[in-house]
């Protein structure tokens, strides 16, 4: 009997997570455009995707600000923590507090505050305002996966690292980095998720013109909807559920691998 | 005479307003082990990283064979260090971890497979190159450290308590090894503990530390048998310390009991401090020694029996091979060799400490 609840309660949870994904991912193989009917499978949803200039525009839009901001932010972040670890203790705290802030705070008040920062200081809305803002809202993803590796990593090897003669920034690279490498690849990984997820900060500071996916499908629903927003939506969702397993079964593999060295 | 290696002149440091060494002056004698021992918080760990220049002194110099080196950052010093926290690079191998420091002074591949080959058999690790260091137990990897630190060949070695984190039977292992290599490799050793024991095995010279001033520095014999303050002595083994009042030139009142002794020029009734070791107190039928009194508590050690004996309202902390059973009626006598009278404190700063540990 406890099993059974055990059993009910997870599958429950689990039907609230996904049905509404799966629904979309149903749907947008429906061969019409009318919703709460099946009518036969269909790739044309797909297809209609591919064909459409706008939407490929808007995905590689999507894939340049994800990649850049993600790289930027990474070494940005990287090297922001680095600085924080060498602060003094209370110091460090107060700084992390202001960096956690962008975390919290609602996402619209972000957007719309750095849309009027922009404005103030006479910075055009175009594609490098927004990669500006995913950068920022990016850093804090970084910082918050790369930190406490950098804590465990310690001081001890870096001055080890030193001590043999090693110049800060050999030391840095050659034996820091590659023991922070996780945190740093997981810091990559979920800043560029955050920006491919992202459609407020991207809706408030972007230039005339400019659509990544998720702005794009915002303007269509408005104007209609169209099965082949589905087939867009599962795209996305799909490209963010590989990194997100990448990320998550990357260090196993590593780790597996390092082991079947030694054995 | 010896060369002096490295001297720290008239060094102070504080952290966050709290004086950690404060006027420090030391010299290091070439091709010897010099141990900094004392309690945690004494600035025996600060010193060494002075020395290491991971930290920079407030005032004061750093001497490197005659050259001043206080400005010059870690890896342009001639010296290596053994980490508390071994500080293996774990991506690398052993092999590579020990060969670090010969890739970046650009040794030629042949030279450092020679070095790396050597330094592992000098640790008795041979054949382990290739082994990735999470799989290696606390005593391998502390041997790790050792072997990537003096296969540099420093002129002297730094070692932060490196074996700190090792079991009992592996510490005492580990002491005879360190004591091989530094004459085998013919270094100047720099140890720091807190271990007193550790200190008196293996060190040709002790400085005792506490509170960021030297409180003495000698050789292990000298610093055992003739402490210089009631801190060195109750910090360097079990000791009985006790008030006292010099009398004149070789007698000294204790506990109103007058005792012979060999110390001279305290002046006449001056009071001081008298330091007696438990085992050079001398248990004897009531009457034939000095004081009389009653065996209080009885431990049986292995090698002695500890007892304390309730004598002129003090309880004497004694070692003897003879058991006295609790209760049983005894006197004490002390030879005048075995009494060693300290002055008494002059500042706050040199008081004695309760040790925490």
């Amino acid at each position: 009997m406890k099993k059974f609840f055990r059993v009910l309660y997870i599958g429950l949870i689990f039907t609230f997570l996904y049905i509404p994904i799966l629904t979309l991912i149903v749907l947008s193989f429906n061969d019409t455009k009318t919703m709460g009917v099946w009518k036969g499978f269909t790739w044309d949803w797909y297809l209609e995707i591919f064909t459409n200039a706008q939407i490929i525009e808007a995905f590689w839009n999507t894939l340049i600000i994800a990649l850049v901001s993600a790289v930027v932010a990474t070494v940005v972040g990287v090297a922001a923590c680095v600085g924080i670890q060498a602060l003094r203790h209370r110091t460090q705290q107060l700084v992390l507090q202001v960096t956690n802030i962008p975390l919290l705070n609602a996402e619209i008040v972000t957007a719309i505050s750095l849309m009027l920062a922009f404005g103030l200081f006479g910075i055009s809305l175009s594609m490098g305002t927004v990669l500006f803002s995913h950068i920022t809202f990016c850093l804090p993803y970084v910082i918050l996966n790369v930190l406490p590796k950098l804590r465990q990593s310690g001081m001890h090897i870096y001055e080890a690292a030193l001590d043999l003669g090693a110049s800060p920034v050999r030391a840095f690279f050659s034996v820091v980095l590659p023991d922070i490498m996780p945190g740093v690849t997981s810091g990559f990984l979920m800043a560029f998720t955050m920006s491919v997820d992202d459609f407020v900060v991207t809706y408030f500071t972007r230039g005339a013109g400019i659509n990544t996916l998720s702005t794009l499908i915002y303007s269509q629903v408005k104007v209609g909807i169209r099965p082949s927003i589905y087939a867009l939506s599962t795209i996305i969702f799909v490209i963010v559920l590989i990194v997100l397993i990448v990320a998550n079964v990357l260090p196993d593999i590593t780790a597996a691998r390092k082991k079947g060295e030694n054995s | 005479m010896e060369k002096t290696i490295v001297e720290l002149r008239n060094v102070s440091k504080s952290f966050d307003n709290e004086m950690v060494l404060d006027d420090l002056c030391l010299s290091v004698k070439e091709n010897t082990f010099l141990t900094l021992l004392g309690p945690s918080g004494c600035g025996k760990t600060t010193t060494l990283r002075i020395v290491g220049g991971f930290t920079k002194p407030d005032t004061g110099i750093v001497l490197f064979e005659g050259k001043d080196i206080t400005n010059l950052p870690p890896n342009k010093r001639h010296l290596n260090t053994v980490f508390q926290k071994y500080a293996l690079f774990p991506n690398m191998t052993i092999g590579e971890n020990i060969a670090y420091g010969l890739k970046i002074s650009g040794k030629s591949k042949s030279y450092i497979e020679d070095k790396v080959k050597y330094a592992l058999k000098l640790v008795n690790l041979d054949g382990f190159e290739k082994r990735d260091v999470s799989l290696l137990s606390g005593g391998q990897q502390q041997r790790v450290a050792i072997a990537r630190a003096i296969v540099n060949e420093p002129k002297v070695l730094l070692l932060d308590e490196p074996l700190g984190a090792l079991d009992l039977k592996l510490r005492q292992d580990m002491q005879y090894e360190l004591i091989r290599l530094k004459n085998e490799l013919g270094i100047t050793f720099i140890y720091v503990t807190h271990d007193q024991e550790e200190a008196l095995t293996m060190s040709d010279t002790v400085v005792v530390m506490n509170k960021g001033y030297i409180q003495q520095m000698g050789t292990p014999e000298n610093i055992y048998n003739e402490p210089e303050n009631a801190f060195v002595a109750t910090f360097i083994g079990d000791s009985n310390i006790l008030d006292g009042i010099m009398l004149e030139d070789r007698l000294v009142e204790i506990l109103g009991v007058k005792f012979p002794c060999v110390d001279e020029g305290f002046g006449r009734n001056k009071p001081v401090d008298v330091v007696i070791r438990p085992e050079d107190v001398v248990l004897a039928q009531p009457g034939r020694g000095r004081m009389d009194g009653v065996v209080t508590h009885l431990i049986f050690k292995g090698v002695h029996y500890e007892m304390e004996v309730m004598a002129g309202g003090f309880e004497w902390l004694v070692q003897s091979t003879v058991c006295h059973p609790v209760g049983e009626e005894v006197s004490l006598d002390v030879d005048p060799f075995n009494i060693q009278i300290m002055n008494k404190p002059e500042s706050e700063d040199e008081e004695a400490v309760p040790i925490d540990e």
